[in-house]
């Protein structure tokens, strides 16, 4: 991580230093410029869109397109907005971050701290899991949420995501761990504490990068699925993905465009307020699990 | 009462056998140290008797009671690891507490029992820091008052002075010296540093490759070691070894590879004629004498002012130290002849490195 102040061995004059920063800005406006489009189309009127001033600020300046997207758009053939997906989208994300970060930092724990034959093995096994493509598993799965009977709920989206987010989460764990002095608990293990003990009040405690790296991850990559969500959740169920495909597909006559870009905005939101929040963790816990292996 | 009990003591990883049968006692209140060169097992040792690793074979035993399968948080011990192995996120007072916590001491009582801790090893005003902001000497400190607070049967160390600079180390082995003398609890201390062994305990272990090479109190082993190892590893500066044979005719006699000659005491050792011998001197056992029998080429000379070391070697290059209060006109490149008094000679039997001592 670079300080402002550093005082580095290489001099940079201040030319140097100031196209360094031009340069910058330039790149950084150049990457912000979709979204500052999608920002000014969501919020003018259909008529300025297609009269062709897809560039231009907003003449009549309206949050019209954003209380349509959220609440009245046309879903497929139901008039509820987006409102409901987002919340089935809420109501997927959380516990399957939740739960497959957990249970990731349970595994991280035993296979490095509680060692027995073949772990490495075992671990090698689960890393397979961030390698096997999306699509191989569509029937299989399919096959297995209708015996458990949760085809087409949010609970068996939680359950998709959660097997599959495990090789990942398990991964960060392990290699963080794998760096966490053995002698803590050994030490823990003499002051008498117990398996979940030592994991909650001695591992946890230290594990923060490695959980907001974790999570990111997990959030953003289960937030913006859309395969697994079309395949195994659609109808009333759908998660916010599938709903902005519906709302854009779903126009009656004329597209909408300031909705679906309002629209398309909100999908985006939540994984943009995570990076936000939280990068600044997400780039020291990468560094940390790079460094220490 | 907690007395230390091993009984044929094993351990295997797989196929590989790093503790040999270990069998010894430590009474209750004795400070014992296990000591050997890295990978000896002394470390191993001390895990399974703290329960942190199982036992192949054999038992380890606890007052009365083998401890074999009863899990380390109950086995009445406390432990100082190497790198001290403080709780990073929790404060001083924390790291103290957590042991008690955990077996439902009641709040007050912790908060009496820390304090009285902190105040006894002088870190009361350190209770709230966290172990990042202390010094080297003051988590040591810390780390022996997680041990202490828990009052346990058996203190254990695993090599807790080997982090700290040199003089810090002899401040804390006096320390740790006047803790076992104030709590009279049992101690097994764990070291690679025979200086360490020799100051503190009461009782020494020496190992090698996971065998128990000789026990006994300092002064013995270092008076009379058992074998080749022992010499070699308990005294500093190094015994000096001397490779020989003892003559066909005269078993008294003994004919030095490095060309001299010298004769043995009468009765002390168990010598037969032509016997391959090695003969131990220690550095501060052997004089410069123009009567002496080994003759010795000296490469350098230390004068410390109060004592003088002479570094050398003998005419078939056999290195040889000499360790001398006082100080010395003796320079480098002089040649001298050296003497030992016989009283001071220990000899082993070159094969079995077993000593010959009648």
């Amino acid at each position: 991580m670079s300080v402002a102040t550093q005082d580095t061995a290489i001099r940079t004059g201040r030319v140097t230093r100031t196209f360094i920063y031009v340069f910058l800005l330039v790149f950084a406006l150049f990457y912000l410029l979709p979204f500052l489009v999608m920002v000014l189309n969501s919020l003018k009127p259909l008529e300025e869109i297609t009269s062709g001033n897809m560039i231009a600020l907003p003449q009549d300046w309206t949050i019209a397109p954003w209380l349509s997207a959220w609440s009245t758009a046309q879903i497929g053939v139901e008039p509820t907005g987006l409102r409901p997906y987002f919340w089935n989208s809420i109501k997927m994300v959380v516990p399957a971050v939740a739960i497959s970060t957990v249970l990731g930092a349970l595994n991280g724990y035993v296979l490095t701290k509680w060692r027995f034959r073949f772990d490495t093995i075992l671990f090698g096994l689960m890393l397979f899991a961030c390698f096997i493509p999306f699509q191989i598993v569509l029937i299989p799965m399919a096959r297995i949420l209708g015996e458990l009977g949760i085809a087409g709920t949010t609970t068996g989206l939680i359950l998709v995501h959660v097997v599959y987010g495990l090789g990942f989460s398990t991964l960060y764990f392990r290699n963080y761990y794998a760096a966490f002095p053995t002698e803590l608990v050994r030490a823990a293990q003499i002051d008498g504490a117990g398996f979940f003990q030592i994991f909650w009040r001695i591992l946890l405690p230290s594990s923060g990068p490695i959980i907001v790296v974790c999570v990111i991850w997990q959030f953003t990559n289960i937030w913006n699925d859309f395969l697994f969500g079309a395949s195994f959740a659609s109808g009333g169920a759908a998660p916010m993905t599938v709903a902005l495909n519906n709302l854009v597909n779903s126009s009656t006559g004329v597209a909408e465009y300031n909705v679906h870009f309002a629209g398309a905005i909100m999908a985006a939101g939540p994984t943009l307020l995570v990076y936000i929040v939280a990068g600044r963790y997400f780039v020291r816990g990468l560094m940390a699990g790079s460094v220490k292996g | 009462m907690a007395k230390l009990d091993l009984r044929g003591v094993r351990k295997s990883y797989g196929s590989v056998e790093v503790i040999k049968g270990i069998d010894l006692t430590v009474d209750h209140g004795e400070f014992c140290v296990f000591v050997g060169p890295s990978g000896c097992g002394k470390s191993t040792l001390l895990r399974m008797i703290a329960g942190l690793e199982s036992i192949t074979a054999g038992e380890v035993a606890i007052g009365e009671e083998v401890v074999n399968a009863i899990p380390a948080a109950d086995r009445g011990l406390a432990m100082v690891f190497q790198s001290y192995a403080l709780y990073p996120h929790m404060t001083v007072r924390q790291n103290l507490s957590f042991g008690l916590e955990n077996i439902q001491t009641p709040k007050p009582q912790i908060r009496e029992k820390v304090e009285a801790v902190a105040k006894m090893l002088q870190i009361d005003m350190l209770l709230d820091r966290r172990p990042k902001d202390l010094s080297g000497g003051q988590r040591q400190r810390v780390a022996i008052g997680r041990a202490v607070v828990r009052e346990p049967n058996i203190f254990l160390f695993d090599e807790p002075l080997s982090n700290l600079d040199a003089e810090l180390r002899v401040d804390m082995r006096g320390e740790i010296a006047a803790l076992h003398k104030r709590l009279g609890n049992t101690m097994v201390y764990v070291t690679h540093d025979q200086v360490e062994a020799m100051t503190m305990a009461d009782k020494i272990a020496v190992l090698r490759l996971g065998e128990l090479e000789q026990f006994g109190r300092p002064l013995d082993l270092f008076n009379t070691p058992a074998n080749l190892f022992v010499a070699g590893f308990i005294g500093s500066p190094k015994m000096n070894f001397l490779q020989g044979r003892t003559d066909a005719d005269n078993r008294s006699r003994l004919i030095l590879d490095t060309g001299d000659t010298i004769d043995l005491p009468e009765g002390r050792f168990t010598q037969a004629p032509g016997q391959a011998v090695t003969l131990g001197l220690r550095p501060t056992e052997l004089q410069p004498d123009p009567d002496g029998a080994l003759h010795a080429h000296v490469g350098a000379v230390e004068q410390l002012g109060s004592e003088s070391y002479l570094y050398g070697t003998f005419q078939n290059g056999t290195p040889v130290t000499v360790h001398n209060p006082g100080q010395t006109t003796i320079r480098p490149g002089d040649k001298v002849t050296l003497t030992a008094k016989s009283t001071a000679m220990h000899l082993f039997d070159t094969e079995t490195g077993l000593t010959l001592r009648a």
